[in-house]
């Protein structure tokens, strides 16, 4: 398990979603919703791909559909990298 | 009681290509004989036996598009957008026409190569992901529904692909429907970015492309030389364009088309003529009415000949062989947007009453007996006929009448 935390990534995504929607990131808040900011569909499928990229996780397609808020969004990849098998960090020789 | 028919002008252009990205720079690079043609820069582990290409220069789509429109798109739609800019800001097309009374009716043969091959080498290689814009940026009418968006045309749009007459049969086709009543207005013309490295190997393996620049209709040509770019006219109904007090390039008065029904990369004359003989029976003219032809002249040895032909049979009983140049020394081969940008080349020559040089074409090939324009030359414009000739047989031949 790989501790993360909600503010570390949510950071990050605020820099991802201000860099994608080209609005300032100070203007973003876990409470903004993408509607709010005009994020399509297809904005939302760019969005995942750019934090799947970014974390290195895989969002399931039917999560998509519930992620309407900065903070659902960075609760379900915190969520995505705990459940990451731990990576070991040394090699063993 | 008949209706008469209506008549269709040109009254906005816009380009982006290897020799101008204005119809300013075009216009002032086609009558100066400047070549956008130059040596492409690869990659260190990229290999090619070919240099010479067209390439467009200083063109920064991210300034001039909507950055939600840029990122959804890529080099080759980008090109037929910002040259639709410049056209529809040249004609002050809106708010004089309804959005469900205009069309817009593009070519673009190849699709987003730039968006695509990126992704699938790190597909191949890396085991990478695709990116999710791939498909809205690769897909063909991409240019095509972007600029209906973005104009909010809610009227027939149409993207063809008939390889390198692709905008050529995109303008004569809003041309006949706006002559037809169908609509009023439409934003025609083609794109095409296929300089990737990718489909540049595939040219390559077709033997058909010159090591370093494109003669055409010389007797040491070589081969084509492939380019990139877009060109977009504006047209609408003349009465109308003359009511609203619009400048005018010219008039649109003939389209024809023909298949060769003989190979898919052979041309065959008996189709390039009979498209030629169908738009001068379009426009209701006969071949001595031609005072300049702007020829597909791609600069191979197999469509020279047999565009040369084609105009022997079209034109030989009519005296002498009206003036004949091929533009592609200058701006390249653009295969899907070939027509388009030859089509603007043709009615500038006719709104400037210049004659564009047949760039490379010296020392001629003398079996091909043609008219052709080796030097500079003002002439008195009567009509003129743009040609595009496609791999697959596929040919289009567009008549323009200078406007009185």
């Amino acid at each position: 398990m790989q501790a993360t935390s909600y503010d570390a990534v949510l950071e990050r995504c605020i820099q991802l979603v201000a860099k994608s929607k080209r609005i300032p990131p100070e203007t973003i808040r876990p409470e903004t919703s993408f509607e709010e900011i005009g994020a399509d569909s297809l904005d939302m499928i760019n969005l995942s791909f750019e934090v799947e990229e970014l974390f290195d996780v895989q969002i399931p397609d039917e999560s998509l559909s519930s992620i309407h808020t900065v903070d659902d969004m960075v609760k379900g990849v915190t969520a995505l990298i705990s459940a990451k098998p731990a990576v070991p960090t040394e090699k063993r020789a | 009681m008949s209706v008469p028919a209506r008549r269709v002008v040109v009254t906005g252009a816009g380009c982006i290509t290897a020799i101008g990205n204005s119809v300013a720079e075009f216009c002032n690079s086609l009558f100066s004989s400047r070549s956008g043609i130059a040596p492409i820069e690869l990659q260190p582990e990229q290999k090619l036996n070919f240099s010479a290409v067209a390439q467009v220069k200083d063109f920064s789509s991210e300034n001039l598009l909507p950055s939600a429109l840029f990122v959804l798109t890529e080099r080759s739609a980008q090109f037929g957008i910002v040259a639709a800019k410049q056209a529809v800001e040249e004609s002050r097309l809106f708010p004089d026409y309804a959005p469900e009374s205009t069309a817009v009716v593009m070519g673009c043969a190849v699709g987003g190569r730039e968006a695509d091959e990126p992704e699938v080498v790190k597909l191949y290689r890396q085991q990478g992901r695709v990116h999710p814009f791939t498909v809205p940026r690769v897909m063909a009418s991409s240019g095509a529904s972007q600029i209906s968006i973005l104009f909010g045309i809610t009227g027939p749009v149409l993207n063809f692909s008939t390889a390198c007459a692709s905008s050529a049969h995109a303008i004569g086709h809003a041309f006949h429907m706006i002559r037809a009543g169908m609509v009023d207005a439409a934003i025609a013309g083609g794109h095409e970015a296929p300089l990737t490295y990718g489909f540049l190997k595939a040219w390559e393996a077709l033997r058909v492309v010159s090591p370093n620049g494109c003669k055409p209709f010389s007797d040491g040509r070589d081969g084509m030389t492939l380019g990139e770019g877009g060109a977009v006219l504006v047209l609408e109904e003349r009465e109308r364009a003359l009511s609203r007090g619009a400048s005018i390039y010219a008039e649109v008065c003939g389209f024809g088309m023909s298949s060769d029904a003989f190979h898919i990369t052979q041309p065959r004359p008996s189709g390039p003529a009979s498209a030629m003989r169908n738009a001068l029976r379009d426009a209701q003219m006969y071949p001595a009415d031609v005072s300049y032809i702007n020829a597909h002249g791609t600069g191979t040895e197999a469509n020279d000949r047999a565009e040369a032909e084609a105009i022997q049979e079209v034109f030989g009983d009519s005296g002498a062989y009206p003036p004949v140049s091929s533009t592609k020394a200058l701006h390249g081969h653009t295969i899907g947007a070939a027509g388009a940008i030859e089509a603007l080349a043709t009615i500038l020559a006719l709104r400037d009453r210049r004659l564009p040089v047949s760039v490379g074409a010296e020392p001629v090939d003398p079996a091909l007996r043609l008219n052709l324009i080796h030097a500079p030359a003002t002439f008195t414009p009567s009509a003129a006929l743009s040609n595009s000739f496609a791999f697959g047989g596929l040919n289009a031949s567009l008549v323009f009448r200078a406007h009185a």
